[in-house]
């Protein structure tokens, strides 16, 4: 019986952390290469609409961001509640639209340019008009690979 | 030589570091990826040909209708969003070949051999300048579920494998079977609105 009773003197022995850092920076580098930092801050307000068929978005280098919604808080003094259209870090108007993707294009090297899509974040609330204008500047300067982001779920509300 | 060992540099700092910056990246990743409904847009139309839509005969065109209190009017009925997904798988497959849904055909394909499908479905949206975008994506998605529930229930039933899982070919043949054309109307500005 002896045996259970006998209580250690020794006290708990220290768990070895010189691995330790060794699993930390494993981590760290996993974090670091998968981190993709804000590209631009967003001056519009958007709550994307949910769709069930929504696929992934492929090679991000070749799609072009317009984002249409609400000014937020802070630059709703200076350019009211109306929806916006924001391009890169600018409020921009449905005119700006073909310079914008010219640009976008010319970026690009000569092979990707015909890949080239355009990714509408639009907020749900936002009325069809401004989309609409949206669209046709894109037809008519021939981005016709378009998405509309939006949020995938299973089941629609 | 010395008798003095090399001193250690002391290296329990080091998780403490690493661990701070690994906080500072776990906090300033962001892993969400962007999904969104993929879309063609067809381009300007040549003004100099003049426009033949007359042609295409009214069974076979599915028409939905928004208009600026989101609500829908398919094939003249109003109709509740969450009916329009049975409606429009209806329409594309016309399962009991009825007179008012699309004209069937037969035509020949790669695994399938000879089927009677519907031969050139179109579905038109037309939306109103005042539609919220959430209701137009909404119905795009509702469309595009119709036809891809359907493409997978054929494979399900013919290879026993989702659509996304097939073959190149035979995603190429059920894509075949079951075709429907989305066409957006031109916008018109009728209310001369901004």
């Amino acid at each position: 019986m002896s045996r259970f009773k006998k209580e250690g003197k020794k006290g708990v022995t220290a768990i070895n952390t010189a691995s330790l850092p060794d699993i930390v920076f494993m981590l760290l580098f996993f974090f670091m290469t998968t981190t993709v930092m804000k590209e631009v801050d967003l001056k519009v307000s958007i709550k994307l609409p949910d769709a069930t068929e929504a696929k992934k978005l492929e090679k991000k280098s070749l799609v072009s961001f317009i984002y249409i919604g609400k000014p937020s808080r802070s630059y709703q003094k200076l350019f009211g509640t109306e929806p916006r259209i924001q391009l890169n870090d600018q409020f921009k108007n449905v005119a700006d639209i073909q310079d914008f993707i010219a640009q976008e294009r010319d970026a690009m090297n000569e092979a990707d340019q015909a890949k080239m899509s355009v990714s509408m974040k639009v907020d749900e609330k936002t009325k069809m008009g401004v989309v609409t204008d949206v669209k046709q500047a894109l037809r008519r300067a021939s981005a016709l690979k378009l998405n509309y982001s939006s949020i995938k779920t299973t089941k629609l509300k | 030589m010395s008798k003095r060992k090399l001193q250690e540099i002391n290296a329990g700092s080091m998780a403490d570091i690493a661990f701070l910056l690994l906080i500072f990246f776990l906090v300033t990743t962001t892993m969400d990826v962007d999904t969104g409904l993929m879309r063609g847009l067809p381009p300007i139309p040549d003004k100099d040909q003049p426009e033949n839509q007359d042609q295409i005969k009214e069974r076979n065109v599915f028409v939905v209708k928004i208009n600026k209190f989101d609500q829908l009017l398919v094939e003249n009925k109003p109709m509740d969003i969450h009916q329009l997904r049975e409606k429009a798988k209806e329409f594309i497959a016309n399962p009991e070949d009825l007179d008012n849904l699309p004209a069937k055909d037969y035509k020949d394909l790669p695994f399938f051999g000879r089927v009677y499908v519907p031969k050139n479905p179109i579905i038109s949206l037309q939306n109103d300048r005042g539609t919220s975008y959430g209701t137009y994506l909404m119905v795009q998605n509702e469309i595009l579920a119709a036809k891809n529930e359907l493409r997978n229930e054929l494979s399900l039933q013919k290879f026993g494998n989702k659509y996304d899982d097939l073959e190149e070919d035979q995603q190429k043949a059920v894509k075949k079977y079951y075709t429907a054309v989305l066409s957006e109307a031109e916008p018109k500005n009728i209310g001369g609105g901004k």
